[in-house]
């Protein structure tokens, strides 16, 4: 036991702890002030580039950079082109928020697994002796596995989503679930400790940003079905349409740059336009869960292995058992959707929410309420 | 179970899928008489059974049919907290246990649907096996008509004549299984009877695999195929397909799935459990059954082919920090199993927590210990006794405070129906390292430094011949009630201590020893459960990791988009086009294709 380490380690975990609640103010005002911003961007270009492949007149509807007004009515030719999406300044401080908030978030983990570290060092063993330490490392680890999806996709506007239950875990780690460093019960002296406990807290972490992911999946699909079904002139997506809605220009009751401005003044003030895209969202959802669903395997093997040192059996329906078995065979169904004609998309969204849910209820659950032999969480 | 390829619309879609076609249900002749129509039905449930959708609902079920085991207390864990559940839920309790939800795992309910789900499994996977094994004899599929319509299309004009850029792309797809043919044109090659047999250029490293590349079969052709490339008139195309080891990794984790079962199901047949209390200094030997306290056999299990051991516990030693938090137990013991049983051969071991003693075939557990207190009985007729009780450790004291009973059922000196009126009981607790405040006695360190009993005395009937049966670690308080059992004496004892009743009877406390518990498993299938656990994840590994795709180029000579020409594929620029898909909805082949795109360029290899 040293005393100063585990001292070190509270007040990191503290700073963690104010770190990931700024992040979370920050992606929450970077999103809340968002108008556009660079998916607009993507989408304007997108729209422009598609509709040159159709060889219709060219519509150019908004540029980034806070140009205003309906800029693209002039570009095109005979046709005539309207602007389709009424082009809203774009709040280049919510961006610099958006930034600010992953700097934030970087230090914040830092911090975060300086505590891990740290605590690690003062008690001498692993630091997942007991449920505080434990989701002191699943947030070290979710947040790191945010940060690589960031790094691959450039999603930001998903960090509010994540650090929502990042914030409220490490806020019940820190308050609830906090015991000061010690050793551990022999029960828990083993090094499948490490490999079970690790792989298990790390699979969790990944399949919570897959979860976090399907959920804006949801969510996101929710609204692009509600702004189809806004506007009249069947725009699917709501905006890859230009060359049909050049003819729709020629009927003025249902084109009119009025009403597009309207609608999509509308839906753009939903949070969930700004989220990223179906196909983003689906892509982290899918790739962090076959990251993740091997070592969850993984670690349920460890633990079998364990079981079959510590109590004499590999395996024995105990409840965390049980569950975990559970969230194993959701997550394979959401594997086997994925590749089910029909079960794609919406309804593989919703069962990796359902596995998301299995996590979080075999992690916090049936640690805390179920007795059985995992109970040694510190708690009883 | 298996990822069905043939359900993916790209595939279907462009027909390029050999399964795709035969997965088609074939409509059934008319009139076939009841036998027929009986065997409609059973091809019916059965294609209903193996086909992907019920095979997710099947998943679904046995998740949702999981739960109960994990929120309801279960006999097979715990069977007091389920009859306390019993008794304090009086009309649900059971309810759900008619239903079987206190024993879930073991009901027929929950055996249907894994049953069901592994008749899915099989359902889907040995077809898929054979159909695999297929795949294998075939060169890849022919081009598709339309590349354009492929998720990844490019196209693109090079440098040199259709033979010299298909030895270019040939040389670039290494490691990929690569089939070069030729077509005739769109449009002239309309009517064209299949050669069968007849595309037979060898792939870049075709020879290499040892495959055979004779297009065997018309099923491939979804595009004309003609003999020989050096017709007029032609396109060269090259078919490529590489990650059949994907297909193979599926394989290996679904029927390592079975395997798994299969462990499962030997172990819960032919293994057993047992658990008993040793106290340090004596012996146990595991011969049958009844030498344990509690025994858990398998279905197939009588108890008459145990292979014996015995075991000499000699020492038990628990190290404790200051705080009294345990570092380690350890039990020293000597054991004899196999050939060495009844012999004078004995080994040492040491018994620790995460560490227990492998024999042959049976694995002994430490999982327990406590504490037995020695009384000493002096009994009015000057006789004197001595007992050892094993107490049992309060649940959630870290301390050891451990309560139990000794019974005297037969005091020395007493006949006849004065039996059940002298018998006696020493009931209380004993605590480890005894610290009293206000009279009351509990324990302040886990190990034994000070060790001290509280205890009740009493005299009368213990109710022993009724025919029910007691826990040895408390008296029947019904007794106590009746008034046939009565207090005599409430006292704290510390080592060497005595306490005297009215009759003359003085109770020592002389001291303690330890106990261990100690738990035999028996399952000689857990290492194929283990060769099962690892392959099913290498399987699932390889699986996930590992991406099935196919490319194709179509080398036109230039200037002859119209299909209608007179070269002879000498000409100097050659269009190429390409065209992707991964059959596996995993994302990522894009970069590789960007690749692929620059294989028909000049100066790359």
């Amino acid at each position: 036991m040293n005393e100063t380490m585990a001292q070190i380690s509270d007040l990191a975990f503290e700073a963690a702890l104010a770190g990931y609640v700024v992040a979370l103010v920050c992606y929450a005002i970077e999103l809340a002030s968002r108008r556009g911003g660079d998916r607009g961007d993507a989408q304007a270009a997108g729209v422009a580039s598609r509709a040159a492949q159709r060889g219709g007149t060219s519509t150019l509807t908004r540029t980034g950079g806070g140009s205003s007004g309906v800029t693209g009515n002039v570009a095109g030719g005979a046709t005539g082109a309207i602007g389709l999406i009424a082009p809203l300044p774009t709040a280049s401080w919510g961006v610099r928020f958006g930034r600010a908030a992953v700097v934030v978030t970087v230090v914040a983990v830092i911090a975060n697994v300086v505590s891990v570290v740290t605590r690690g060092l003062a008690v001498g063993r692993l630091p997942l002796g007991n449920m505080y330490e434990f989701t002191s490392v699943i947030c070290a680890a979710i947040t790191i596995c945010w940060l690589i999806v960031f790094a691959r996709t450039g999603a930001r506007t998903m960090g509010a989503f994540v650090m929502l239950p990042v914030v409220i875990l490490a806020f019940v780690a820190g308050t609830v679930l906090y015991v000061p460093a010690a050793p551990v019960v022999p029960a828990l002296n083993s090094y499948w400790k490490w490999i079970h406990v690790t792989t298990v807290a790390l699979s969790s972490s990944v399949l919570m940003v897959s979860g976090a992911a399907s959920v804006l999946y949801l969510l996101r699909g929710r609204y692009e079905r509600r702004l189809a079904a806004l506007r009249p002139s069947g725009g699917g997506g709501g905006n890859d349409i230009a060359g049909v809605r050049g003819f729709d220009a020629a009927r003025p009751e249902v084109g009119s740059p009025a009403a597009e401005q309207a609608g999509a003044a509308r839906t753009d003030r939903s949070l969930l336009g700004r989220l990223p895209s179906l196909a983003t969202l689906d892509r982290i959802a899918y790739r962090t869960a076959i990251v993740a669903f091997p070592v969850y395997t993984f670690a349920v093997i460890a633990g079998a292995l364990w079981a079959e040192v510590a109590w004499g059996r590999y395996w024995g329906w105990d409840p965390k058992e049980t569950c975990a078995f559970v969230t194993w065979v959701i997550y394979a169904a959401y594997l086997h959707a994925r590749s089910t004609a029909g079960w794609r998309g919406r309804r593989a969204a919703w069962i990796s929410v359902v596995g998301f849910a299995s996590i979080m209820f075999n992690l916090f659950f049936v640690n805390m309420v179920v007795s059985g032999l995992h109970s040694y969480a510190g708690l009883n | 179970m298996t990822v069905r390829d043939s359900t993916q619309p790209t595939d279907a879609d462009l027909q390029i899928d050999p399964d795709a076609a035969s997965a088609v249900g074939r409509p059934l002749p008319p009139g076939q008489g009841f036998f027929g129509r009986l065997l409609a039905a059973g091809r019916n449930v059965w294609r209903q059974l193996t086909s992907m959708r019920v095979a997710l609902i099947l998943l679904f079920l046995l998740a949702l049919a999981s739960l109960p085991g994990a929120l309801l207390p279960q006999w097979s864990l715990n069977s007091a907290k389920t009859a306390q559940y019993l008794l304090d839920y009086p009309t649900m309790g059971p309810i759900l246990d008619r239903l079987g939800l206190f024993e879930v795992f073991a009901s027929p309910w929950y055996a249907a649907i894994y049953l069901a789900l592994f008749l899915s499994l099989i359902g889907c996977v040995l077809p898929r096996s054979l159909s695999f094994i297929g795949q294998l004899r075939m060169p890849p599929v022919a081009t598709p008509r339309k590349l354009s319509r492929l998720p990844h299309h490019h196209r693109l004009e090079v440098d040199g004549t259709s033979q010299e850029v298909a030895a270019r792309i040939r040389a670039g797809l290494r490691g990929w299984r690569v089939e070069q043919r030729s077509e005739l044109l769109a449009g002239v090659a309309r009517g064209i009877a299949l050669d069968v047999g007849g595309s037979a250029v060898v792939g870049a490293n075709g020879a290499a695999e040892g495959e055979t590349t004779a297009a065997a079969d018309s099923d491939l052709a979804a595009t004309t195929v003609l003999p020989n490339s050096a017709l007029p008139n032609s396109a060269l195309t090259i078919s490529a397909e590489k990650g059949y080891l994907r297909e193979v990794g599926n394989l290996v984790f679904h029927l390592s799935l079975l395997g798994l079962l299969i462990a499962i199901a030997v172990g819960k047949l032919v293994g057993y459990e047992g658990s008993v209390i040793v106290n340090t200094g004596s012996q146990f030997c595991s011969t049958s059954p009844a030498s344990y306290d509690n025994f858990r056999p398998g279905l197939l299990v009588d108890g008459t082919e145990m292979v014996p051991f015995c075991v000499d516990l000699q020492n038990f030693h628990a190290a404790y920090t200051d705080q009294g938090e345990a570092t380690e137990f350890a039990a020293t013991v000597r054991y004899q199993a196999g050939a060495d049983a009844g012999t004078d051969t004995w080994h040492d071991a040491t018994l620790r927590v995460n560490d227990p003693l492998r024999m042959d075939g049976e694995r002994l557990y430490l999982l327990g210990h406590g504490f037995s207190p020695h009384f000493q009985i002096t009994y009015p007729d000057g006789s004197v006794r001595d007992y050892a009780e094993q107490f049992a450790p309060e649940p959630n004291d870290p301390n050891f405070t451990s309560e139990g009973a000794v019974k005297v059922t037969d005091p020395p000196g007493v006949t006849g129906d004065d039996i059940r009126k002298q018998q006696l009981a020493i009931v209380g607790i004993f605590a480890p390292t005894a610290s009293v405040h206000g009279g009351i006695m509990t324990s302040s360190f886990p190990a034994a430094n000070d060790p001290g009993v509280a205890i009740d005395i009493y005299r009368g009937d213990l109710g022993m011949e009724g025919g029910r049966s007691q826990s040895i670690f408390s008296i029947d308080t019904s007794q106590v009630d009746k008034g046939a059992l009565v207090k005599q004496e409430r006292t704290n004892l510390m080592m060497g201590e005595s306490v005297t009743l009215d009759d003359g009877t003085k109770i020592t406390f002389t001291g303690y020893n330890e106990w261990v518990s100690l738990q035999t498993s028996f399952d000689p299938a857990q290492v194929w459960a283990l060769v099962s656990a690892v392959l099913l994840l290498s399987g699932l590994m390889v699986s996930l990791i590992i991406k099935r795709r196919r490319v194709w180029f179509r080398l036109r000579p230039a200037g002859r988009n119209d299909g209608v020409t007179s070269g002879d594929g000498t000409a100097d620029r050659t269009v190429v086009e390409i065209g992707g898909l991964a059959r596996t909805d995993q994302a990522g082949y894009g970069e590789e294709f960007s690749t692929l795109t620059a294989l028909p360029e000049p100066g790359r290899r």
